[in-house]
């Protein structure tokens, strides 16, 4: 290890009588004292969401109004806290959704155990489960504190879809093997 | 209704003139209180207290949303807290010290305002100015410093009666820096008191004569004592702050060394007692100040008071004077707070350094200087 | 104790490392004995070879020899013997291994050809790993990770085939995910003697089905979900329900019959999902009855017993323990014990009543054999009853001479662990002249009746031994906990007869084994804790000459079939 050695400038008469040091720290504060605060007063003003921002978890429905949930479970498998519990369910056959087979009966994300880690949303192969911008989740109850499914939809809403692989799929089943 | 009042009998008067007193300091200090929080937050940037309110209060438009951004009724709110909170009393206390000491801070810094005059009249029958004072005697700045100096043992006693390491230490703390810096305070104000005691008259401590003298005609007769006397006004403001245990001296409750000082082991209106002291200690101080250095209610340097009051009732006249006063005192707390808020604390030992090592020898130097000075002048 | 006879062993060299397997082990079980991993798709070690999945090519050589004078060719640079290796990938499931045979398994021909061969696989084979049951434990997974591409180069349409198609009333099949190894077709035709499955169409239109107007619905259809090596064949009753990695695996035993079946059972916090064969060659392969896989379902029965009771009134266990105590201390005690009871409960059954000096009885259970994995005899645990002494000879499945003590007034009390007396022909007039005291899982129609209740575990709920028809001791494990308002019938065993003055348990596994060892000769030197999961066979001589139910299952032959044959 090599050493520096730093020559210390003496200080001046001015400085050791800290004086000059003071006053110029004075004018600093006034200064600040008269500018525009930075306090953003949270509940009338909402701070700006960035892009990527990691809040409440939620479940969303695709354009078409589909449940994109398939409840594969990998996200109950992959969080850390394990504060997601799903119930798999089959789609009865008269749905016109029987394609995708497999939804959640029961979809519950229990906030007081999640950490807003995002793995759901990263291990998700449906992309049905996202952390959108709420930042703000509280109860009375610990019962308030889990998000069920009804309420996972009704945080999440739509989002848009760059594939629809499910409707391509209904399309070819359709078609049949006539098609090509 | 001025008559009638001095028609009372002369302890009555006292009475009420002490309570009127007791009134309006303890008021200030609570909005002192509020007034520290404020400032910090404006220099820090941010708004304050803001959001407490009162609905009836709240429905006058525009003022009542004003005294809510004022974030006053955050004092009320606090001050019904401290009322209404639990008294808790810990077990291995000194339970008779333990309750002295808050009592004990604040009797001194009451006291001490009996000899300070807050204000001035003209008495017509007299055509003199008349003090707005409680007890007109002559012994004025060394009551002050007098019973000024026994609120420390309050610290010492609350420190003590803890049966705690850090009060403990915050107590030993408050007593060496207090005598550190009382000699330094007594020093400073000795030049300004050899000018006013000009030879020949007679010989006064009486906080009232330095403003007059403040008040001559003549360009070194109404010139403030800040301006003839830097140095002193310098030494004496440094001690002021080591004494009132404000920042960058608050050695006694610094928080970051010591939890909470001397009243770690206090809490709900005791606790608050200590800060209706400090903050009156402040108020006081202040008042002093001004008094000795910033021409008392003469509102400008070079104009007197006394003639521009002169033609008003003895009423509008009196509260012109305690007007003059108060914002002068106001303005001063206001700079107690914008240099807690400005500088950091000492360390211990550079308290001591600049107590014994820097303000003393500056202190005596000057008294010899300004000795020699007024002697050649006077002389002349 | 029977030795297996010695094999002939053949020396192979696998990836380099030299391996002695025995003689007819093909490629991939050489390979398996060495360490190394074939991956395959229509290969299963109890099925015959069809060959048809390619997934398991390897490269193949030997020594080469000269044509002529069968002298070995020498390699000058290493001066061994020259290997000949085969230009073409073989599949390692239909090679056999010969003397001095030669196999490289991680070549990068192979690696290649493993490659092409899940391309291929992968074409077709729809992406819903999400919906899919086989998720976690999938072949096709397992092997794309190891030789999948990672993307597709195949930009036309899907091939589409049935969905959810029922096969049987307990499989559903997505054609679309079948990857034609036909390991199904073969069970169907081989192991369990039902041929209704076949391919129909050509090419990638082949499609898995059943024969016209036939279905997939014999005992066994369930082992064609657990061979399908992707998720084509599923259960329905396990489909949807909970993805296989949230599973505990639990070895256990089926209780149907007194074959023993080995069985994994699988659950997730106390709740058990499924019940899959565990693979024991001496007893049932790789295979079990469907009708075993729904034996969980006692478990959270609605007739499940909560509540200990004394005449109907609820009690704790301590007070209805010293009724039933009390009871008993009268005298004229019968105890019934039941083949279906743990051998440690039988055990502890025998020493209530030596204590108690009282007479056993056992409760025959018997029905149709299906010659395969379900036996005659429907008691897990008949061999037990016998080895602890509660019965000489084998049970009948009437109590009829318990019966005649009652009418004779030579009976006042019946302790029954777990046995439903009323199913096992003792009337309720009968039952009326007796103070009973049962210990049973579930309510019965002799649960209504009895005048002591004591709830206790099912199977699944505790740890334990059975001896199944062929004197194999094999033991099953506890899957989930208990019900909190049932007792263990050890404990409930231990306290009765600590209320009645015997000697109770320590109440651990290893000082019980530790008395039964001391006690019961053919136990002799044997501890729970060093029991070998496939079982463990003990000596039957001493019973052979008792007429047992059994006809011939999955080996094993009855004693009089085996000495007529």
């Amino acid at each position: 290890m090599s050493f520096k050695t730093v020559e210390r400038k003496p200080l001046t008469f001015a400085e050791r009588t800290y004086v000059p040091q003071i006053l110029s720290g004075l004018k600093t504060t006034l200064r600040h004292m008269v500018k525009p605060k930075e306090t953003l007063e949270y509940p009338e003003t909402r701070p700006i969401i960035p892009d990527g921002y990691r809040g409440v978890p939620t479940l969303v429905k695709d354009p078409h109004g589909r449940e994109k949930c398939v409840s594969c479970q990998l996200c109950e498998f992959v969080c850390p806290p394990k504060a997601i519990r799903i119930k798999p369910g089959e789609i009865s056959a008269e749905s016109d959704q029987a394609h995708v087979e497999k939804a959640p009966e029961e979809f519950d994300i229990d906030m007081l155990r999640c950490i807003y880690c995002g793995l759901c949303q990263e291990v998700c192969p449906e992309e049905a489960i996202w952390l959108q911008n709420v930042f703000s989740m509280s109860g009375y109850t610990r019962e308030e504190m889990v998000n069920d499914k009804t309420r996972l939809y009704e945080l999440g809403g739509t989002l848009p879809d760059d594939h629809f692989k499910w409707d391509k799929k209904k399309a070819a089943e359709e078609a049949g093997n006539a098609a090509h | 209704m001025i008559d009638l009042y001095l028609d009372l009998p002369v302890w009555i008067q006292s009475a009420l003139k002490g309570l009127i007193v007791i009134m309006v300091i303890i008021p200030i200090a609570g909005a002192c209180s509020l007034a520290e929080r404020k400032v910090s937050a404006w220099i820090q940037g941010r708004p304050g207290p803001n959001r407490a309110t009162v609905p009836w209060v709240a429905w006058i438009p525009f003022f009542g949303k004003f005294l809510q951004r004022l974030g006053v009724f955050h004092l009320m709110a606090d001050g019904a807290k401290f009322i209404f909170k639990e008294d808790v009393l810990p077990g291995h206390v000194n339970k008779f010290y333990y309750y002295l000491a808050p009592l004990v801070a604040l009797v001194p810094a009451l006291c001490t305002i009996v000899v300070v005059p807050f204000g001035a009249y003209f008495d017509a029958a007299t055509e003199t100015l008349q003090p707005v004072i409680l007890a007109n005697v002559d012994v004025g700045i060394l009551a002050v410093f007098a019973i000024g100096s026994l609120s420390v043992y309050s610290l010492i006693l609350a420190g003590w009666a803890s049966n705690s390491k850090y009060p403990f230490l915050g107590g030993v703390r408050a007593s060496a820096q207090l005598i550190s810096y009382e000699l330094s305070m007594t020093l400073s104000v000795i030049p300004v008191f050899l000018w006013v005691n000009a030879p020949g008259g007679n010989g006064t401590l009486s906080l009232f004569d330095v403003v007059q003298s403040q008040s001559q005609p003549g360009f070194l007769g109404g010139m403030w004592f800040v301006f003839l006397m830097p140095l002193c006004a310098f030494v004496f403001l440094v001690a002021l702050f080591a004494e009132t245990n404000r920042q960058p001296f608050d050695m006694p409750e610094s928080e970051a060394d010591l939890v909470g000082g001397f009243h770690t082991e206090y809490g709900e209106f005791k606790w608050s007692l200590f800060f209706v002291a400090e903050y009156a200690h402040m108020t006081i101080g202040s008042g002093v100040f001004v008094l000795l250095f910033l021409g008392g209610w003469n509102p400008l340097p070079w104009v007197p008071l006394a003639p521009l009051i002169a033609g008003l009732p003895i009423w509008l006249g009196g509260l012109i004077g305690i007007g003059v006063f108060l914002a002068k005192s106001l303005a001063f707390i206001f700079l107690f707070m914008w240099i807690r808020w400005t500088l950091p604390r000492f360390r211990y030992d550079q308290v001591m350094t600049i107590g014994w090592q820097k303000l003393l020898p500056l202190a005596i130097g000057n008294v010899i200087f300004y000795a020699l000075a007024i002697a050649v002048i006077e002389r002349s | 104790m029977i030795q297996p006879a010695q094999p002939e062993l053949v020396t192979v060299t696998i990836d380099g490392k030299e391996i002695a397997v025995p003689k007819g082990t093909n490629v991939i079980e050489a390979a398996r004995l060495a360490g190394t991993d074939v991956p395959h798709y229509c290969y299963h070690p109890k099925l015959s070879v069809a060959g048809n999945c390619r997934m398991c090519l390897i490269e193949l050589g030997m020594p080469m020899a000269d044509r002529a004078t069968h002298e070995p060719i020498m390699d000058p640079e290493t001066g061994k013997q020259k290997i000949g290796w085969i230009p073409h990938p073989q599949i390692g499931c239909a090679t056999n291994v010969v003397p001095g045979m030669q196999v490289k398994t991680q070549s990068p021909m192979v690696k290649e050809c493993r490659e092409g061969v899940m391309e291929f696989l992968l074409i077709n084979h729809p992406l819903d790993c999400p919906i899919c049951d086989q998720a976690g434990e999938c072949k096709l997974q397992e092997q794309a990770t190891g030789y999948g591409r990672g993307y597709s180069r195949f930009i036309e349409q899907k091939n589409v085939k049935p969905k959810r198609a029922q096969l049987g009333p307990r499989v559903t099949l997505d054609d679309e995910r079948c990857v034609l190894c036909s390991r199904c077709i073969r069970f169907c035709q081989e192991v369990a003697k039902d041929d209704v499955l076949g391919f129909v169409d050509r090419g990638s239109y082949s499609t898995l089905t059943c024969y016209p107007g036939k279905e997939l619905k014999n005992n066994y259809s369930l082992n064609t979900v657990d061979i399908c090596p992707v998720g084509a064949l599923t259960s329905t009753d396990f489909r949807f329900k909970m993805r296989v990695w949230f599973l505990k695996q639990t070895n256990s035993i089926d209780t149907e019959s007194s074959v023993g079946a080995n069985t994994v059972v699988w659950s997730r916090e106390g709740v058990i999902y499924r019940i899959t064969p565990r693979r024991n060659d001496e007893v049932n392969d790789t295979w079990m009855a469907d009708s075993g896989r729904i034996l969980y379902k006692q478990v959270q029965a609605d007739d499940r017993l909560h509540q200990s009771t004394v005449k109907g009134q609820p009690a704790t266990l301590a007070a209805v323990i010293a009724d039933a105590a009390k009871l008993a201390k009268a005298g004229h005690v019968a105890v019934v014990g039941s083949g279906r009871s743990s051998v440690e409960e039988q055990f502890l059954t025998k020493r209530l009543a030596t204590t108690l000096e009282t007479e056993t009885f056992v409760v025959g259970q018997t029905g149709e054999g299906d010659g395969l994995l379900i036996s005659a005899d429907r008691n897990p645990n008949t061999r037990g009853a016998l080895v602890t002494g509660l019965v000489a000879d084998v049970p009948t499945a009437q109590l009829d001479a318990l019966g005649a003590e009652i009418d004779a007034g030579r009976v006042k009390t019946i302790i029954s662990v777990g046995e439903d007396l009323i199913a096992a022909g003792l009337t309720p007039a009968q039952l009326d002249k007796v103070a009973l005291i049962i210990l049973s899982a579930h309510g019965t129609s002799t649960t209504a009746v009895a005048d002591v209740v004591i709830p206790t575990l099912t199977v699944f709920e505790k740890n334990g031994t059975f001896i199944n028809q062929q004197f194999r001791l094999q033991k099953f494990a506890q899957a989930i906990p208990g019900l909190t308002s049932a007792s263990n019938d050890l404990v409930v065993l231990d306290e009765l007869i600590a209320a009645v003055g015997g000697e109770a348990s320590e109440g651990d596994m290893k000082s019980l084994w530790k008395s039964m060892g001391a006690e019961i000769p053919v136990f002799a030197n044997i501890t729970y804790g060093n029991l070998p999961a496939t079982g463990l066979l003990l000596d039957s001589s001493a019973w052979d000459n008792l007429n047992f139910p059994e006809g011939e299952t999955l080996h094993f032959k009855p004693a009089a079939a085996e000495a007529s044959a």
